[in-house]
């Protein structure tokens, strides 16, 4: 590390930036203490960039939230250590987030959104000298080229309300698929087959190449991981580098809920009490369109899963819905596999985890589609009649909508279970199988108390 | 072999005397409508291009040149659906005649097509116990799936899989759209549109750069494409941006806008009931405009002499109030688009695009439920394709027998109606495809001599 910042020095040293791009380990000497530390301040950032992601914070305000993060858990009282303290916690991270796959997603994803917004901190200066230590073989366009395409260039900042000025009317022209985000957003003018990339929008192409880089590093970590570290560390660090990942990313729910498995016919009762209303509402989709698209069939499939409906039920689950549609035969033929795939029956025979809220919340339901977070994709209109059905007095429908309007989505969930259940629900909902799972316990613990009620009043 | 197997093998055989088209057709070559799997074998063995697909599916790898992959097709995945719905998936084959006689074998109802692996996905098992995940798919052409079914909340004449000549050039504008965007705005060159044999079109992206695209990259291309979003729990279909992107700009301008206007609006009667008319104003987010069109247009049902179509004085009346100069706010400008994208622009679905292994049906496949061959479609023309007048199982095996005749058992396609379809696809996609794939592997194979020479002068 020491040597990637003297290069910097040597070569911009006026445009010194803080961000490291962690190319290789420190040669540092750390204690064990900061080792852990230093890493659950991390994680700490992470964690937050996480939930404020689910909440379904837009780009504008994740800058904020980062640089909050950032300032309440990164600093060290010594300013030398600042910059030490950054690497090493990255690199502790990358051993606990380097041996699954479901880790290495995450962490890599809240590394990346990490680095994006901390790289739109640094000063156009210093941008320019971070993507000169990512060797990007891009050039500028030039003046005539940009000329010829300055109207489309101005459209396409016009439509996304980034009108063009002359300072930043530097424009790099790349391969469209070194920027998949700002393709997909239309926020670049695409011509055969080559983007161009505002000098504002390089954050992209800098956080493609951080992404890939960082991903490629940690199946690397991975390998020594396993083949060395875990071994020669089972004393010292491996503990604490395994307890840092559980610590903190709490249940995946993979595993059927301690309550027990459930049986078909017990469905629409505990539907009626216990499920979110996300659930409900692909429950009654399902049962109304004998039929749920592929997102549907993976929110809702899963979630069943996880709340302890076993393969054979849930093939007969789906198969009654499906076949009043579809027919059995068309059933068997197309869906039946998928839902055996769910289960790790088919396939990479991978056992798939049910969705949890941040997932749900980001995805983007299109025609036909009825999964995703109600709070978040239903019009006003549509979420109003969702919770009156759920028998939501107004009062706490209004409170529901203030959250939504504010894009608390989790939140506006939790007070709909609030007030469904009468209790409060401390810990918010972070996973619509949590929501489940405390339902029902709320609901068993209800009941005792009045088999007790009633066995008092016989005395 | 053909006649006679086909009338033995079907047993509810019933000559269709009565054949009104082509007087010169010999009443006993016709063929009973329909589909089955004596039909099918005679499909398989005497029209299906065995030959063409291999070459296609090769990539140019087929060949004697020294840096030709020559475990390439064999890691592609295939998969058939048998007729007793018996699902195989991962077939994979070594050559040629490999894959020809298994689909004359076991004479699949449908055929897909999946990714290029990293090992032969035949043995995928012995790969799996490893431990570490090698079987990954590694190639895949870019494809987009367009169905009608998904546009039913804006057609009238049909709904699920029916579909008819009002409502299919909805297929049309969506091949014209994507097609010139692939092109134009992303630089592909090899591209292959397909009917998909019954109610929409698949679209095969062959360009090398199209078939390494990542999950993420492919996923972004079908964002790109995507403007519909939202779906009946939500309000807004479709949410433009002021001014358009230059790809939404240039698809509205030169292909949307005229087909809503001056067909769609008229073969749908768009605007000819309350019900379908209230569709419309709802997208308009200003009360006092919709209720001053929803006035003139319930006065108008009594005074309707106008010899104007309704539909087209109705949508120029909402144009007019929406664009006059009264109307600053961009929602409402926007709002003219806005309705025309609702109606007309292409809905892809997503999860085909956006995954590289996920199958496709191959081109040529015959559709079971339809007898129609699953034939390319020239989207320099698209117009003039016709769904209804695709050649289907039966009217192939009437043309098959008519010409039994004759000797030249090679190219037993060429007289029948499928041999237009074959020379397109041979002509239009498969030889300009392989050619850029021989100078590909030239490039690369040059490539490399040169860089082992550079490393010998070391």
């Amino acid at each position: 590390m020491e040597i990637v910042r003297s290069q910097r020095k040597a070569l911009h040293y006026d445009a010194v930036s803080t961000l490291p791009l962690y190319r290789s380990a420190p040669p540092l000497e750390v204690r064990l203490e900061d080792f852990e530390l230093f890493a659950m301040d991390r994680l700490r950032v992470l964690k937050g960039i996480s939930d404020a992601l689910s909440r379904g914070k837009k780009p504008e305000e994740m800058g904020q939230v980062v640089r909050d993060l950032w300032k309440a858990n990164m600093r060290h009282p010594e300013a030398s250590e600042v910059v030490n303290k950054d690497i090493i916690s990255h690199f502790v991270l990358r051993l606990a987030y380097c041996r699954t796959e479901d880790l290495r997603k995450w962490f890599l994803s809240m590394e990346t959104a990490l680095f994006r917004y901390r790289f739109r901190f640094e000063s156009a200066e210093a941008q320019r000298a971070l993507m000169a230590e990512f060797d990007l073989p891009y050039k500028a366009v030039s003046n005539a080229e940009f000329e010829s395409t300055k109207d489309k260039l101005s459209q396409v900042a016009r439509s996304i309300g980034l009108p063009l000025s002359t300072a930043d009317a530097v424009f790099y022209k790349v391969p469209f698929e070194e920027v998949p985000e700002l393709v997909a957003g239309r926020r670049v003018f695409v011509h055969k087959g080559h983007a161009y990339v505002a000098m504002n929008q390089v954050v992209s192409l800098v956080a493609t190449q951080f992404r890939s880089h960082l991903s490629k590093a940690l199946i690397l970590t991975n390998r020594k991981w396993t083949s060395t570290i875990r071994e020669q560390e089972s004393n010292r660090l491996a503990p604490i580098v395994e307890a840092l990942c559980t610590s903190y990313l709490g249940p995946d729910y993979s595993e059927p809920r301690e309550l027990g498995d459930i049986s078909i016919k017990e469905i629409d009762q505990i539907a009626q009490s216990s499920f979110p209303l996300c659930m409900r509402h692909l429950f009654e989709k399902l049962r109304e369109d004998h039929h749920l698209k592929h997102g549907g069939r993976m929110q809702f499939g899963l979630f069943l899963k996880g709340i302890g409906l076993k393969l054979d039920d849930a093939l007969a689950f789906w198969k009654a819905e499906f076949s009043q549609k579809v027919g059995a035969e068309r059933f068997d033929k197309e869906y039946a596999y998928s839902i055996r795939h769910n289960y790790g029956r088919e396939g990479k025979r991978t056992d798939y985890t049910p969705y949890s809220c941040q997932k749900i919340i980001s995805s983007s339901p299109g025609v036909g589609d009825h999964h995703g977070c109600p709070y978040r994709h239903f019009s006003e209109e549509n979420l109003r009649a969702a919770l009156g059905k759920m028998r939501l007095n107004n009062r706490a429908v209004e409170d529901v909508m203030d959250k939504v309007r504010s894009r608390h989505y989790q939140l506006a969930c939790t007070l709909t279970f609030e007030a469904i259940h009468g209790t409060s629900c401390d810990a918010g909902i972070n996973h619509p199988n949590q929501y489940f799972t405390d339902s029902q316990k709320n609901l068993q613990s209800k009941n005792q108390s009045t088999v007790q009620e009633n066995f008092q009043a016989h005395l | 072999m053909t006649r006679e197997d086909i009338e033995n093998g079907s047993e509810d055989m019933v000559i269709d005397e009565g054949k009104p088209e082509g007087g010169e057709r010999m009443q006993g070559n016709a063929v009973p409508e329909g589909f089955n799997a004596n039909y099918l074998k005679v499909y398989y063995g005497k029209l299906f291009p065995h030959a063409d697909m291999f070459k296609w599916m090769s990539y140019g790898n087929d060949g004697k040149h020294p840096a030709c992959d020559q475990s390439y097709f064999g890691r592609r995945e295939f998969s058939f659906t048998l007729d007793n719905d018996i699902y195989l998936r991962f077939q994979s084959f070594n050559s040629a005649s490999e894959l020809e006689n298994s689909i004359k074998e076991k004479c699949p109802f449908k055929i897909d097509i999946g990714p290029v692996y990293s090992v032969d996905p035949a043995k995928r098992h012995a790969y799996a116990q490893s431990g570490d995940n090698v079987f990954a798919p590694v190639e895949r052409e870019l494809v987009f799936d367009i169905d009608i079914t998904d546009y039913d909340d804006v057609r009238y004449c049909c709904s699920g899989a029916d579909v008819c000549l009002d409502c299919w050039p909805l297929m049309t504008v969506a091949i014209k759209v994507i097609d010139a965007s692939l092109r134009d705005d992303f630089g592909f060159n090899h591209i292959l549109w397909v009917y998909s044999g019954r109610r929409g079109v698949h679209c095969w992206v062959c360009d090398g750069k199209a078939r390494r695209l990542t999950n993420e990259q492919r996923a972004s291309i079908a964002e790109y494409f995507r403007v519909y979003k939202g779906n009946e729990n939500s309000h807004k279909k479709v949410s433009l941006t002021v001014p358009l992107h230059p790809f939404l700009g240039r698809s509205y301008t030169e292909v949307l806008k005229d087909f809503f206007e001056s067909k769609l609006l008229l073969s749908q009667k768009l605007f000819s009931t309350e019900e379908r008319y209230e569709k419309i104003l709802e997208m308009i987010p200003d009360e006092s405009i919709t209720s001053e069109l929803r006035g003139k247009w319930q006065d108008n049902k009594r005074s309707s002499m106008s010899k104007e179509d309704t539909n087209v004085v109705r949508w120029e009346q909402l144009k007019h109030i929406l664009q006059s100069g009264k109307q600053k706010a961009q929602a409402l400008q926007r709002c003219v688009k806005e309705i025309v994208f609702s109606f007309t622009y292409p809905r892809l679905d997503m999860e085909v695009s956006k995954h590289m292994n996920h199958l496709l049906k191959a081109p040529f496949c015959v559709h079971p439920k339809t007898g129609r061959v699953c034939v390319p479609i020239d989207p320099n023309c698209c117009e003039e394709f016709d769904p209804t007048s695709v050649p289907t199982l039966s009217k192939l095996l009437e043309e098959i027998n008519m010409g039994s005749l004759r000797a030249d058992i090679d190219n037993e396609w060429d007289r029948t109606s499928l041999g237009k379809s074959i020379r397109f696809f041979r002509s239009s996609f498969l030889q300009p495809l392989l050619k850029v794939c021989k100078e590909e592997i030239e490039n690369s194979y040059n490539a490399k001599l040169q860089h082992s020479k550079n490393s010998l002068n070391w």
